[in-house]
């Protein structure tokens, strides 16, 4: 649990009954992220306890809470501790704290803070005054593509296992000795995944605000058709035969398929989905996704037995 | 930078205008600018489209002029939760905080 700092209160340099008080999540990034951001200054910080978790996701499951801040705020004897009765919250604490509670409850007025720490000092210098630009949370490319890693990893994990599984699978079954099947068309089963993953978890995320559609299903689907193209090129699939049709169709269902269905995932990750849009998108787009995919293998298997 | 909108006319977000005193909060806590001021002291509603149902503005409106059913936007916690798996809902986005070391899971 080293990723964690102990809730209570904390001086920066030397602060006084004047001084400002910011609060915090204990998840020590968040803690760090305004420490650093106030270099040289004095400053209060009030750490809740929100079990390790960032101020975003524990404002949502509600730890980063009324209730918790009321709470600290008695617990650490703040109102003693300082004169003035502000705290300074981070914007993103707003799904969790009813700023009106607290000042009922506890005597103390919430003030959001900017959504970036980077901007912290520019909003106290304005008089706790912040521009739109600092309320509003952005998904730049920088953010995109930090948040690819973690993608992939989720992505990869599965991946793996399905890639060996038709590697065994084209051995087993199909025309050739099973090395040959499997140096061939389990090689290419393994690559024509690995792009759907590249297509769904890398080029979607990087490629977000270019891709057409509202629907992250569609992006991914959208994406993954140049990637479809390569595969083709690469493979030069003989569709004279009824074998290399059904291939051929076969990851032209698959690789389509998986690449809309890590998009689809993707809506986790990013800053703008809201709960009721994510579920109307999958009332249609999973469907289509899982019958894309088991059609997809149902001909692949087919054109295993019939090559 | 690209402004991001996901599907239009879903969102729960419900204003009542003749509620609202004018304090700002919900304006202070959205982060995606879906409340102004429309110069009679009180907000209107600019881009709905835009709201991702975070739930500050109705958590943070004294007067209950907002109501919005608030959730995470989140393919996987819908999928853990039709398979009736109890999973944390997740929630993962960039620690706006830390540029440098980012993605945050939980
Ligand atoms: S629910 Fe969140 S995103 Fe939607 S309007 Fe309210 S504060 Fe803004
Ligand atoms: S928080 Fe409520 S009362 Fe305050 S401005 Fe917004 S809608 Fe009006």
């Amino acid at each position: 649990m080293h990723y964690t700092v102990d809730a209570g209160l904390y001086a920066l340099e030397n602060p006084d009954a004047d001084t400002p008080v910011f609060v915090s999540a204990n998840y020590k990034m968040s803690f760090d992220a305004l420490r650093s951001a106030l270099p040289g200054r004095n400053a209060w910080i009030l750490v809740l306890d929100t079990r390790g978790i960032n101020v975003w996701c524990a404002a949502g499951k509600g730890t980063f809470g009324t209730a918790e801040l009321i709470e600290r705020i008695e617990a650490s004897g703040l109102a003693k501790v300082v004169s003035h009765r502000t705290l300074i919250l981070p914007q993103l604490a707003g799904p969790g704290v009813a700023a009106h509670e607290v000042k009922r409850r506890a005597g103390f007025t919430v003030r959001y803070g900017p959504i970036r720490a980077l901007d912290i000092v520019r909003y106290l210098d304005a008089g706790m005054r912040a521009v739109p630009s600092m309320r509003h949370k952005t998904f730049t490319l920088k953010e995109r593509c930090v948040l690819i890693p973690l993608e992939l990893y989720a992505a990869v994990k599965t991946g793996v296992l399905v890639m060996v599984l038709f590697v065994i699978a084209s051995g087993i079954v199909g025309p050739g000795g099973w090395r040959d099947n499997m140096l061939n068309d389990g090689a290419f089963a393994a690559l024509a995944l690995a792009s759907a993953i590249f297509a769904g978890a890398v080029l979607t995320p990087v490629l977000l605000p270019y891709l057409p559609g509202r629907a992250f299903s569609l992006k991914g689907f959208i994406v993954s058709m140049p990637v479809v193209v390569v595969l083709f090129l690469l493979r030069h699939p003989d569709i004279t035969s009824a074998a290399g049709m059904l291939e051929s169709a076969a990851w032209a269902l698959m690789v389509p398929a998986v690449a809309a269905y890590l998009a689809m995932n993707f809506t986790g990750a990013s800053t703008y989905t809201s709960l009721s849009g994510v579920k109307k998108e999958m009332r249609w787009a999973l469907p289509i996704e899982i019958g894309a995919g088991v059609s997809g293998l149902v001909l692949w298997l087919s054109a295993r037995f019939v090559a | 930078m690209a402004h991001f909108e996901y599907l239009k006319n879903v969102v729960t977000l419900e204003y009542r205008e003749e509620k609202c005193i004018g304090c700002g909060m919900c304006i202070e806590v959205c982060p995606h600018a879906v409340f102004r001021f429309n110069g009679t002291r009180r907000v209107e509603v600019t881009s709905r489209d835009a709201c991702m149902e975070c739930g500050a503005c109705s958590r943070n409106c004294p007067t209950e002029a907002i109501s919005v059913q608030s959730g995470v936007g989140c393919a996987a916690a819908v999928i853990n939760g039709m398979l009736g798996r109890k999973s944390s809902a997740c929630c993962c986005t960039t620690d706006t905080g830390n540029p440098k070391t980012g993605g945050t899971c939980c």
